[in-house]
């Protein structure tokens, strides 16, 4: 993974909630069996549309995402991550993001923020009335910081936790840290009863 | 203080807990589909690593997989490079598989309970959100992504943030008619589909005891449609009495012990949960969705809502979006909604109990014309289990089309899939945009409401037949 630093790009604005993950990468894409190549199924449908957000010149090498609440409900494929991550975003912003997509991001290093409702209304008039305005996600200082519409910056703190902050912070790879405590795993397994299910196949 | 049933998996499974870290859990069972694994078992390949517990791993094929014409290669190459990466990477790192064409093959969350692989207090993980079914055992069970997936395969472990617990607390009888999925709609729409985000539901009440198991998992099922992350049942004598001689299931003395120690998992008397929603079950009526997410739900008595309506700035901008997509005008009695489509299976709706259902209702009669009905049993097994009863007969007696176990037309990554604009009364558990094929149009409804739905060609419930075809459906349930 990618360390996670400090990112600061355009951002495109996603009026809209409940973003499921089958809009951000409809299912007939899933047949792949690579992690990349997913950049031009990202909002497959809504893209037909020549005036959708993304598909505006303006919008064209955006990297933040600034999307309405409940963003990535709905299936838990991690090809969600992908495609945005594909299609060039680093950041997505949202006041709600669904469990398994948030922890998704986390891990591949797509960081998703969750700001208040009326920060994101902020940053999407900032961004609406000013394309080439830039948005700061500084993951060290935990905070957001962009221009703002009246000459007032914005700057508004996030929270996440610290562990996986720190994993994002050093690119560091959940399984060789895990792997670290092999010797716990092995302790567990020698306790567990024997009732438990085994799935090798029963003669 | 007392523990709910959540906190009691939980804590039986921590494998290492450190200051300032997640909780390391040991997962039980690791339930694997071609759709979310290729990319793992290339990380295990890259790193040099095995899969740790082979014995806690297995593998079926479903979402891509063809519902007709199974012993022909599958048409799709797309496809069938995919079933055939899953067959390379279980046969390279030994996990077992059941493939296309094995008796054991289906939805893989119907696979693991009847296998009598899901036991009450056990882990469950599966690169599938639909991982929730298995709660209804009394497992903690929940989807996972690709990265995640790797991450059991190398170590059978994962580190986890902490949760919060919801009670949903289900008193009364369901009136006849109203099922586990009309009840389960009518939570999400109370508590939305962010509602249960962070938290592990425990759904319990007179309600929820007096249902089966398959029912059970139906409610179980559709807790990610409320954004939970997960859903649990308390294990009681219908969950043993359910896994009582499965192929997987506990024998002899490991019996005893599993319930013994199955019957300590229940909520403690004193335990607390962090929120509390309460339903009565008496009220409840058939519920079908209206829009594009299964929040947006309503009674089937019910018309198509009004997006000014909705106080919430958002709501009504999702409600006008939801209808446009779906071609409904606000105010149109949901009973007047036309279909031409029904579909009958998945994961939340393709079992035997609800074939069984829909069979019921369509016995002695036609679906109307120009309607397509699709009926997908969830496993090979529950499609025996159907042939042997004679459900098969009844489907295609009705003009219904009766095929092959797997995902189908929940979300059509195989051919079964709507075409543009066509709208479809659908037993599975996501109305997306798209979700059953590009412009479809999706009305998640139960297994009942489906068949009458087919019958009528319009959103219907049983009690929308003719006293005629009641009378035989009252017959035919007694049989
Ligand atoms: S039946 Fe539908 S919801 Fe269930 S696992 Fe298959 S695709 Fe997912």
């Amino acid at each position: 993974m990618e360390k996670f630093t400090t990112h600061t790009g355009r951002a495109v604005p996603l009026r809209r909630s409940n973003v499921d993950t089958d809009q951000i990468i409809p299912a007939h894409w899933l047949k792949k069996v690579t992690r990349s190549g997913f950049e031009d199924g990202l909002f497959e449908a809504w893209r037909k549309d020549e005036s959708f957000i993304l598909n505006r010149p303006e919008r064209q090498g955006a990297t933040v995402l600034v999307a309405g609440p409940e963003f990535g409900t709905g299936s838990s494929r991690e090809h969600a991550v992908w495609a945005l991550q594909n299609y060039g975003f680093h950041a997505v912003i949202s006041s709600r993001f669904a469990d398994i997509f948030r922890g998704n991001s986390l891990k591949n290093g797509l960081l998703t923020v969750v700001l208040p409702q009326e920060t994101v209304e902020r940053l999407w008039a900032l961004t609406e009335s000013d394309p080439t305005a830039e948005i700061t996600v500084d993951l060290e200082a935990r905070e957001v910081r962009a221009g703002g519409l009246d000459g007032t910056p914005l700057a508004a703190s996030f929270e996440l936790d610290d562990n996986v902050r720190w994993r994002l912070l050093n690119g560091l790879d959940d399984i060789s840290i895990t792997l670290q405590n092999e010797a716990d795993i092995a302790a567990f397994e020698a306790t567990r009863p024997s009732f438990k299910p085994r799935t090798l196949p029963v003669a | 203080m007392g523990r709910t049933l959540a906190e009691k998996v939980w804590d039986d499974h921590v494998v290492r807990r450190a200051e300032g870290e997640p909780d390391l859990l040991f997962i039980d069972l690791h339930l694997l589909h071609e759709v979310t694994s290729p990319q793992a078992f290339d990380g295990l390949r890259l790193a040099g690593r095995p899969v740790r517990r082979t014995d806690l791993t297995i593998a079926t094929e479903d979402h891509n997989t063809p519902t007709l014409d199974i012993d022909k290669p599958i048409a799709d190459p797309v496809s069938r490079v995919q079933l055939e990466t899953l067959r390379r990477n279980a046969a390279e790192f030994g996990v077992r598989i059941h493939s296309l064409g094995d008796v054991e093959q289906g939805v893989v969350h119907v696979v693991g309970p009847q296998l009598g692989l899901t036991q009450p207090g056990t882990t469950v993980v599966c690169g599938d959100s639909h991982t929730s079914t298995h709660g209804a055992f009394g497992a903690l069970a929940f989807g996972i992504g690709t990265s995640q997936v790797e991450h059991v395969l190398a170590t059978q472990t994962l580190p986890l943030a902490p949760f919060r617990t919801m009670a949903i607390t289900v008193e009364g009888e369901l009136p006849e008619g109203v099922t586990a999925k009309d009840l389960i709609l009518a939570v999400i729409a109370r508590i939305g589909t962010g509602g249960g985000q962070g938290y592990v539901l425990e759904y319990r009440g007179s309600a929820i005891r007096g249902l089966s198991m398959e029912a059970r998992m139906t409610i179980c099922n559709m807790s990610i449609e409320a954004g939970a992350r997960a859903g649990m049942i308390a294990p009681d004598e219908t969950t043993f009495a359910y896994l009582e001689g499965r192929p997987h299931a506990p024998k002899g003395e490991d019996w005893d012990a599993a319930v013994a120690y199955w019957k300590t998992l229940g909520t403690d008397e004193d335990a607390v949960f962090d929120h509390d929603i309460f339903i009565d079950a008496n009220e409840l009526t058939p519920f079908v969705t209206w829009g594009t997410n299964p929040g947006q739900g309503a009674p089937l008595g019910a018309n198509v809502p009004d997006p000014a309506s909705f106080a919430d700035l958002q709501e009504r901008q999702a409600a006008e979006n939801a209808l446009t997509y779906m071609g409904l005008e606000a105010g149109t009695p949901l009973r007047e909604v036309k279909v031409d489509a029904v579909f009958v299976g998945s994961c939340t709706n393709g079992r035997i109990e609800d074939l069984r259902a829909a069979a019921a209702i369509l016995e002695g009669r036609r679906i109307a014309d120009g309607v397509r009905m699709l009926v997908v049993p969830g496993s090979v097994r529950v499609a025996l289990q159907a042939v042997e009863e004679g459900l098969d007969k009844v489907f295609t007696a009705a003009g219904a089309e009766w095929r092959h176990a797997g995902c189908s037309m929940c979300l059509g990554m195989n051919p079964d899939q709507l075409a543009p604009g066509e709208r479809c009364a659908s037993t599975s558990n996501r109305n997306f945009e798209g979700r059953q094929g590009k412009g479809g149009r999706t009305h998640l409804v139960s297994p009942q409401v489906a068949a009458a739905t087919a019958v009528l060609g319009r959103l219907a419930a049983p009690s929308d037949l003719t006293p005629d075809a009641l009378s035989s459906i009252q017959h035919s349930v007694e049989a």
